[in-house]
């Protein structure tokens, strides 16, 4: 599957394209199929998005699952630095990324 | 740096800072200038043309226009201020992607007069040149620098 | 302390309100990204993983109590609560938004601080030695000399759109704690007939094409340094390639064109630029040398100090170092707890090294390109209770240069152009190597890891430097020996296939052990490879 992410605008915070608008949660992203580069355009022109990408990802059933390890970093947060992830309760979260 | 007198309130900007004529002799390439037709008195300079062969020549200059192919091309910046150390009085114009932020900068290395290939908003050039009055070093303007202003 | 006058801060408050002014019009899309982009890396704001960084520049690495006070309070106000420092001896925020840039600008400019050409294709924040104005061995206080270059490169008119990123660095002392021949100019001020100039190398740097940079000129005196340096940087904006952003740095134009012609032609624009009255007076640098009087050092200080604790004992020999005024030291603060994360401070450890710089170090602390702290001018006398606060606070490691006080980049756990992660590398290393007693037999020992070719954890100048990269969408690290960014400067070598994340901490083992097994009495690790060459270590590790 595909799936378009960038980050926020004003915030810089990391976002996945629903198939309606922008989550910060990966869970909510939707596959893109070969839409991905035309709604990037059109929501990066409109400020909703910066620096809009297409990437692979492989459904599963917690969710959909980046190909790249940059983007499941991008996903939870820096593995580093548990507490400061999406997932601050689940130590074992970062097992994930790798 | 700031002449903001130059520079109308509204709509388009003025975006040449001198007092004379606008020249309207179309600029000849460099190559065309040594080669063919040095009695041109315009000339456009690529980014990467060296400015010292214009040298010889400058009295006879009236307009050299310097490329900007794209904002991050800083080379032009340098063209400038050869052009301005080796006594050029004519008018210098930088031509491309020239934008607002990159305008003080370029009138700080000797350019005064700009085409741009897209509009500037004349709002944002007014705050631009006249944001910074005090400046750290000597370039081709009349800025007088810090230093300078520190020890008379 | 350089302090700055009228004409500096209307230059910085400026510099606020026209990010302020540009921010809105990204914010309002009067610019593109593509436009914006240049514009707010020159003021050091970058777009992360997972949020914007902004990097404060810390000129020369110098700051004081109330400088760092701020900094803790913009980690605990706009960002999560600590921050990063930095090779280049400055601090980045990695949770920055956009909309607060402006305001932590307006606040850093209250204390004489900016984010000024931290990023961007210009003349970046110049560094020098931490312990200028300290050390017995410097012929004179580089930080007047910097200040000069910093004042002479701020917004500098030609050379804000140079064909890539270019960094500076001066020292004043033959022992180089700067790395001041891997900089694209390196300036070692030097003294000849009583009389004090710079020495200057052109063409260091690391990245993916790492080079030491040759001697460019053996002296240039101090009413000639700013033509010198304008000579310099023309002729690289000029004639630096812009083909290929691999192949822009000086270094390439050296290489190419060769430092002999390299240098006629900074000789020929010199003697044309000479002419233009560019430098400013000597007057001028005695302004600014004034401000970086030395403290009022009390003469009669003891240097009697109570070794009676061992763990005291221990952290005064490795973290502390011989200040020129008898009866004081300097204090390097150690940043790399084991399993810590290098150069990572908390807002309240911010705090307490501020409360202890203005209470013990003549208001002053230093950041080195090690990702530590220094509080240069520290009491022998006060050194206990100094120690003392650090312990609380988890300030006091006892590792100065030892394998566990590691240089790492932030990697792939923050960094958008990182192939692999570097922080858990060093995390796993240093608790391998966690025994103080183990470290201290190895001696110095300069480790240092980047999570990719750009090479921000000088893997190339670590004595075991570790590079991360990307294999078919996994982490690999390959391992280098025998680099070093001292005045014994030289790169690492790749010792050949790469390792997971685990293979390479065995793997290092294997070297340290090797290096037990071989060296002579007084060998550092480096003298030892130097010696054996990479052969026997090879063979240690590949069997």
């Amino acid at each position: 599957m595909k799936l378009l992410t960038g980050n926020d605008l004003p915030t810089g915070d990391v976002v996945w394209w629903t198939g309606s608008g922008w989550s910060r949660h990966l869970a909510d992203a939707a596959d893109v199929g070969a839409n991905g580069e035309a709604v990037a355009r059109a929501e990066e022109g409109a400020r909703r998005v910066n620096g809009p990408y297409v990437i692979d990802a492989t459904p599963s059933p917690e969710g959909p699952r980046p190909a790249h390890i940059k983007d499941r970093i991008r996903a939870l947060g820096p593995t580093v630095r548990p507490d400061l992830t999406l997932k601050p309760a689940d130590p074992d979260a970062g097992a994930w990324v790798i | 740096m700031a002449d903001a007198d130059q520079t109308d309130i509204g709509g388009e900007p003025e975006l040449r800072f001198r007092d004379d004529q606008p020249h309207d002799e179309p600029a000849v390439t460099l190559d065309a200038f040594l080669v063919e037709q040095s009695n041109a008195t315009a000339v456009r300079l690529e980014a990467g043309d060296d400015a010292r062969a214009l040298l010889p020549y400058l009295d006879r200059l009236a307009l050299i226009e310097v490329s900007f192919p794209t904002y991050r091309d800083g080379r032009g910046y340098s063209s400038g201020r050869i052009l301005r150390e080796a006594g050029y009085k004519g008018e210098l114009r930088a031509a491309g992607d020239v934008l607002v932020d990159q305008l003080p900068h370029m009138r700080r290395c000797g350019f005064d007069s700009f085409a741009p290939e897209a509009e500037i908003d004349a709002a944002t050039l007014r705050r631009s040149l006249s944001r910074y009055d005090q400046v750290y070093q000597r370039a081709a303007d009349t800025a007088v620098p810090v230093w300078k202003r520190r020890h008379g | 302390m350089y302090r700055y006058d009228e004409y500096d801060q209307g230059i910085v408050d400026a510099r606020v309100d026209e990010f302020r002014d540009q921010v809105a019009r990204r914010l309002s899309g009067q610019l593109t990204e593509d436009q914006f982009k240049p514009l707010r890396l020159m003021n050091g704001l970058y777009l992360q993983l997972h949020a914007y960084m902004l990097r404060v520049a810390v000129p020369y690495g110098t700051l004081d109590s109330r400088q760092m006070r701020m900094l803790g309070h913009i980690a605990r106000k706009y960002d999560r609560g600590y921050g990063h420092f930095t090779t280049r001896q400055n601090i980045q925020y990695n949770w920055i938004k956009l909309l607060d840039a402006p305001d932590i600008l307006a606040e850093l400019a209250t204390v004489e601080m900016h984010a000024i050409q931290t990023s961007g294709n210009c003349i970046r924040n110049i560094s020098s030695d931490q312990f200028a104005g300290a050390a017995a061995d410097e012929v004179t206080d580089p930080r007047p000399w910097a200040e000069l270059i910093r004042q002479w490169s701020t917004f500098h008119p030609e050379f804000s759109y140079l064909p890539r990123k270019f960094k500076i660095a001066v020292i004043a002392a033959d022992e180089d704690r700067a790395a001041m021949r891997l900089h694209d100019i390196g300036i070692q001020l030097v003294s000849r007939d009583g009389q004090v100039g710079a020495r200057i190398f052109v063409g260091g740097g690391m990245g993916r094409t790492p080079m030491i940079a040759p001697e460019i000129r053996d002296f240039v005196p101090a009413d000639d340094l700013m033509s010198y340096l304008e000579a310099c940087l023309r002729v690289y904006n000029r004639y630096g390639r812009r083909d290929n952003i691999y192949k822009a740095r000086i270094k390439i134009l050296l290489h190419e064109i060769g430092a002999d012609e390299y240098r006629r032609q900074v000789e020929e624009e010199f003697a044309l630029v000479k002419q233009l009255g560019i430098d400013p007076p000597a007057t001028e640098l005695e302004r600014i040398s004034a401000m970086f009087a030395p403290p009022p050092f009390d003469a009669n200080a003891s240097a009697e100090v109570d070794r009676s604790d061992p763990d005291f004992a221990v952290w005064l020999d490795q973290n502390t170092r011989a200040h020129k005024q008898p009866g004081y030291a300097i204090v390097t603060i150690s940043l790399k707890p084991v399993g810590g994360i290098p150069g990572d401070a908390s807002a309240d450890q911010i705090d307490v090294m501020a409360d202890l710089a203005q209470r013990y170090s003549a208001d002053e602390l230093r950041v080195t390109h090690a990702q530590n702290i220094v509080l240069p001018h520290v009491r022998i006398a006060d050194l206990a209770a100094v120690w003392q606060t650090l312990t609380e606070a988890g300030l006091a490691e006892a590792n100065l240069d030892l394998i566990s006080d590691i240089i790492a980049c932030p990697g792939l756990d923050y960094c958008s152009l990182a192939n692999a992660r570097s922080i858990p590398v060093a995390q796993k290393i240093a608790t391998r190597f966690a025994s103080p007693e183990r470290q201290r037999d190895l001696g110095e020992l300069k480790l240092k890891i980047s999570g990719c070719i750009n090479a921000c954890g000088h893997h190339h100048a670590g004595h075991i430097g570790i590079l991360g990269v990307d294999r078919k969408g996994t982490e690999n690290f390959q391992l280098l020996l025998g680099g070093s960014g001292a005045e014994d400067v030289s790169l690492g070598k790749i010792t050949g296939p790469g390792f997971s994340e685990d293979g390479v901490v065995d793997a290092i083992e294997r070297v340290t052990d090797r290096y037990l097994a071989v060296r002579t009495e007084g060998e550092r690790f480096l003298d030892t490879y130097r010696r054996v060459g990479m052969e026997p270590f090879k063979e240690a590790i590949y069997g």
